[in-house]
């Protein structure tokens, strides 16, 4: 199998424990996606610099995009890449994210630590 | 030799930018440790084996350059903190979300008219 297909595999199967298995439901739920949304542009950066640097790199055999330059940086943007990253690698990211909230509001739905105890920010006067 | 750090450096950052986020928006995280250690190793597992195959397939590979070299089997140590510090990340988000939208204890604790000073 090629990172491509694991990496759209992945992404069906965590739908499927978010959806059916453990019915948390963060696919439908705003705050996941608002979660997602602050973590997405981290991921770009950071992940973007690993990428970018040749630190991981890829094969085009595995991938929509070619193999990972040997001298030169891969692409911003083309070529299967997204912020030098192959666009796989978003939804290894998603994956990774869904699962572990889906996994942190079962273990919450459970009662451990599930208190939240939180806000308003410090600079809101309270 | 600095640039071995490069992935670390990577990591590192973003466990800083997000650390004091719980502190700053008063949401609780790292206070939640019993929650995490249930959430993180099933996620380190899953991804940790994803990452062998991978490797091992050749999907993927690492610039020796720029990883410290130590390896868990075939796999950089710099992997398996990423599959620890990102959820950690994803957590924190999550959690900042639900805070900004209860704007405080949730009505349903018992805690929550005495905390916030409100009647309920």
């Amino acid at each position: 199998m090629t990172y491509t297909q694991l990496a759209v595999l992945s992404v069906l199967a965590v739908a499927a424990v978010d959806l059916w298995a453990a019915r948390t439901r963060l696919l439908s739920s705003r705050i996941f996606w608002s979660a997602y949304a602050i973590v997405l542009p981290a991921q770009l950066i950071s992940n973007g610099v690993l990428t970018g640097t040749g630190t991981v790199r890829y094969s085009g055999s595995a991938i929509i995009g070619s193999d990972t330059p040997v001298r030169t940086r891969p692409p911003l943007f083309g070529d299967g890449r997204v912020f030098y990253a192959p666009v796989e690698d978003l939804l290894f990211g998603f994956s990774l994210i869904l699962l572990t909230l889906v996994l942190w509001v079962v273990w919450g739905r459970r009662g451990v630590d599930s208190v939240p105890e939180s806000g308003p920010p410090r600079w809101v006067r309270d | 030799m600095g640039t071995r750090l490069l992935y670390l450096s990577v990591l590192v950052g973003c466990l800083l930018s997000t650390a004091p986020l719980p502190w700053l928006l008063r949401v609780k995280v790292w206070g939640r440790w019993r929650r995490l250690v249930r959430t993180l190793p099933p996620v380190v597992a899953a991804f940790t084996v994803w990452d062998a195959y991978a490797i091992g397939a050749g999907h993927w590979s690492f610039d020796p350059s720029h990883v410290t070299g130590i390896r868990i089997g075939t796999i950089p140590l710099e992997e398996i903190l990423f599959f620890v510090v990102v959820p950690i990340c994803g957590v924190a988000a999550y959690e900042a979300i639900l805070a900004g939208k209860h704007k405080g204890v949730p009505a349903a604790s018992p805690d929550a008219a005495s905390r916030s000073g409100e009647s309920r």
